[in-house]
């Protein structure tokens, strides 16, 4: 079995899963129960001013059957008092003194309000404060959550008042609802942040009700657009750690957040840059015992792969995410397709004809459709693979081109230099 | 009597909305798709499936209806376990095909349920020819109702009480019971369609007045009666034919009683499966199947052969019946061994009596499913019209006949197939139609 410890900018963790801010982390016996499930870590759902919540809070988008693709919320930070969830996190922490249980915070932007419920939350026993400076709705309108964390002189104005006074690292959560999540990523940076989490949730609107024309979910039929969350946004997830991770004026640690539901999701995360992983929505979806196949799913890729920590696998992609115009023109592949496992069904020339590149023949054979690719058009798209039912029936195969690589940099030198002569 | 109720549940039950959504959401949506080729009357079935996925049932519906006046008919009485299910691709990724026949009731049974209108006939008058449709079965139906659409003055002649020929009275019940055919038949028939049941044309109309009257007429009549054994014993009370016992079953459920206790089914077909299973589902003790010939060479499905054996069917191959014995009814059945010689022109090898291999069967019923005979006896009052083995000589394209003034679809023209070829036929012969006329107005 492989280490699974990780440390989260001081803060330790028996293992990289953590429960993300929000309903699964309510209350302490929520807590209590993940971390006797395996959950290594839990960030308690926002604390703050208690707050009045509306019926109904949820909406999701399903995908031919499948629920929840993509979660939405209309909820806001705890409803309970301060005191009371303090309370129950100082009870969490001293029956479970090696999980980490981090203080998830928001309150109005003042420094005497920050400080104050910093202070608190170290005092309850937090191992770290997360500030949420990414939640999309209803708080912003008050000017907390995303209102901070979109503007980055309010981000690091408000981590600066926070590491005045705390003495366990701080955490800065970042809302993807902004142009480029370096810039807040930054400015927590030049305040003093230890770690970044992200990614929040989106701004969305999952559906409108065709009957009665309210969107989801229906408030006495009108709605407000929530913060969305699940499957459906790890990819740009994905995308906003890898960039954050990335960044040279960052440099903070990153716990990954957005879509996490299997082992493999956590890796990928862990590849981009993360060192702890956030989950909410599977939780909400199946349970805390999702953990179980989290841990197990990662142990055997950890000893499959020969690496002996997890924390070996932190930034391993990094190098492999590039700009554009660093990406080879000269590498070429096209599409090679095992007529053993193809079925016929011709949407892999229905794809390339309508929808890409016109470089895939049909003809009728048998009743079924036969379909040739036309090495000669292939550009190498990847699109029939993407969209053939048969697991490892189309395949991308490499075309030696005999030119050596060439970027678009190099391109742009060539043309120039030919062209100036 | 609830217990054989319950034995003639529907094989194959509705889908839930959700179950129909979910099995919806499987389909491929294949390009140039083998369903819609291996259909007869070439439904669009992945896009009818896509709008049940989102939720446009009427627009599936129509999809279905516009390719097939009987969806709702054929998404069960279809074998769909040879057409478009046993071409669906999911059969090759080692999974269960989507279940079109299901799906394809789900759509249909929700517009029939609303009673949707979901086409017009074309505003035409005056009607731009009149039409005779012998026979209000499948063909009869299809023909109709297409010509119907393009503006003719349509009027179906149909000799029995109920119309949908063997879809009414021929369909095992477990699969379709009556009442959904006619309710069917009533949706289809909005359309302006005037039908006359009870009336036997060459009896009670002759040939002669509908030629007079119409511009086209079209034979969509079926087969007639079940072949004879021609063994002796044979018109002892307890010998039926087939048809005959479906047809009383189907028409009076409530008072349908087994063929015997011991029932022997003499023939090879789909119709001697139902005779089977028809007899065990109504309370027989011991079923026997005769066939002259081995399971391969056997014309029934191999689906509904294992229908058979599942209900505890005894097979008997490679046997044939010599004779009926009883004092007054039937007692027994007197067969022989049979051994299986070169092939034939059917390239089916040939069975051959082996002398001194007779042996008796206790049995009290015996049923003929051993084919039908055409319908000779209409066919000698129509000039010009040749055979073709045991249907009509039909262009397959226009569906005419050799008298021009004729077409012919479903049975009575190919034999003896399914329901959907009979409805494929018949809308084809409506095309044909409509050009023939346009022709000779023009």
């Amino acid at each position: 079995m492989a280490d699974l410890r990780v440390s989260l900018a001081g803060i330790e963790s028996p293992n990289p899963f953590w429960l993300a801010s929000g309903p699964p982390t309510n209350t302490g016996d929520q807590v209590m129960r993940a971390f006797d499930a395996g959950w290594g870590g839990a960030v308690w759902k926002t604390i703050g001013a208690p707050i009045v919540n509306v019926s109904s809070r949820y909406s999701s988008v399903d995908l031919a059957g499948v629920r929840m693709m993509g979660l939405n919320n209309i909820e806001l930070i705890t409803d309970r008092p301060i005191e009371v969830n303090l309370r129950e996190l100082a009870l969490v922490k001293k029956r479970y003194p090696r999980h980490a249980v981090i203080a998830s915070l928001m309150v109005e932007s003042t420094r005497e309000a920050w400080h104050d419920i910093v202070k608190r939350a170290e005092d309850a026993g937090a191992d770290g404060h997360e500030l949420n400076f990414g939640c999309p709705h209803g708080m912003s309108e008050r000017g907390m959550g995303s209102a901070v964390g979109q503007v980055p002189d309010y981000t690091c104005q408000i981590v600066e008042w926070v590491k005045q006074v705390a003495q366990r690292p701080v955490i800065v959560k970042l809302t993807p609802n902004i142009t480029d999540v370096r810039y807040p990523a930054r400015a927590a940076r030049r305040g003093g942040a230890d770690a970044i989490s992200l990614i929040n949730t989106l701004n969305s609107i999952t559906g409108v009700d065709l009957d009665t024309f309210t969107p989801r979910p229906d408030v006495g039929g009108r709605s407000s657009h929530g913060g969305y969350c699940g499957p459906a946004v790890k990819p740009i997830a994905l995308n906003m750690v890898a960039e954050v991770a990335k960044d040279p004026e960052v440099e903070l640690p990153v716990s990954g957040i957005g879509g996490i539901a299997s082992w493999k999701d956590a890796v990928e995360f862990l590849l981009l840059g993360a060192t702890t992983v956030q989950v909410c929505t599977a939780v909400m979806h199946y349970g805390f015992r999702i953990v179980e196949d989290l841990i197990d799913g990662l142990d055997a890729y950890l000893d499959e792969k020969g690496f002996r920590s997890v924390r070996e696998l932190t930034g391993r992609a990094k190098p492999n995410v590039t700009r554009w115009e660093e990406l080879d023109l000269n590498y070429q592949i096209i599409a090679h397709i095992d007529y053993d496992k193809c079925i016929g069904c011709g949407l892999c020339y229905l794809a390339c004809n309508d929808g890409a590149h016109q470089s895939i023949a049909a003809e009728p054979e048998h009743g079924r459709t036969r379909v040739t690719i036309l090495e000669d058009h292939c550009v190498g798209c990847n699109l029939c693979n993407l969209v053939c039912p048969v697991e490892g029936c189309i395949t991308m195969r490499r075309v030696e081109t005999g030119k050596p690589p060439m970027n678009w940099k190099d391109y742009q030198r060539q043309a120039s230099g030919a062209s100036g002569g | 009597m609830a217990e054989i109720r319950e034995r003639f549940g529907e094989l194959k039950p509705a889908l839930t909305l959700q179950e129909a959504f979910a099995e919806a959401s499987r389909c491929l949506f294949c390009f140039d798709a083998p369903c819609t080729r291996a259909c007869p009357t070439h439904i669009d079935v992945p896009a009818f499936i896509k709008k049940i996925a989102s939720g446009n049932l009427r627009g599936s519906a129509r999809t279905i209806f516009s390719a097939n006046v009987l969806g709702a008919s054929c998404a069960r009485v279809c074998p769909t376990e040879v057409l478009c299910e046993g071409a669906c691709v999911m059969n090759d990724l080692h999974d269960r095909p989507i279940a079109i026949g299901r799906l394809q009731r789900h759509a249909t049974d929700w517009a029939m349920a609303r009673n949707l209108p979901l086409f017009a006939p074309k505003p035409m008058p005056p009607a731009p020819g009149s039409v005779a449709i012998l026979g209000a079965g499948p063909a009869g139906l299809a023909c109709a109702v297409e010509l119907r659409l393009l503006g003719y003055r349509v009027v179906v002649f149909e000799a029995s009480d109920k119309p949908g020929g063997l879809n009414t009275y021929g369909v095992a019940e477990y699969k379709m019971n009556q009442d959904c055919s006619l309710k069917e038949i009533d949706y289809v028939l909005e359309r302006g369609v005037e039908l006359r049941l009870r009336t036997r044309v060459g009896t009670d109309l002759s040939i002669a007045q509908l030629e007079q009257e119409f511009d086209a007429i079209f034979l969509g009549v079926g087969l007639g009666g079940v072949h004879r054994l021609g063994i002796p014993g044979e018109d002892l009370p307890g010998v039926i034919d087939a048809l005959t016992f479906i047809a009383d079953l189907k028409s009076h459920p409530a008072d349908a009683r087994p063929p015997g206790r011991r029932v022997a089914v003499v023939g090879g077909g789909n119709t001697a499966i139902d005779a089977v299973t028809q007899s065990i589902r109504l309370g027989a003790e011991e079923v026997y199947l005769i066939y002259r010939r081995g399971p391969e060479e056997m014309p029934a499905y191999q689906h509904e052969q294992a229908l058979a054996r599942r209900d505890g069917c005894c097979f008997l191959f490679q046997a044939a019946p010599v004779r009926v014995l009883g004092s007054g009814r039937v007692e027994a059945l007197e067969c022989v061994k049979m051994r299986l010689g070169p092939a034939d022109a059917s390239g089916r090898r040939t069975p051959v009596p082996i002398s001194g291999s007779e042996f008796r069967l206790e049995v009290d019923a015996v049923v003929r499913a051993t084919g039908q005979r055409p319908q000779e006896a209409l066919f000698a009052h129509i000039s010009k019209l040749e055979r073709q083995g045991a249907g009509l000589r039909v262009d397959p394209q226009t569906m005419q006949t050799s008298n021009p003034r004729y077409f012919a679809g479903g049975d009575c023209a190919n034999g003896g197939k399914e329901v959907v070829n009979a409805v494929a036929e018949g809308k084809r012969a409506a095309l044909g139609i409509h050009r023939f006329l346009e022709g000779h107005r023009g």
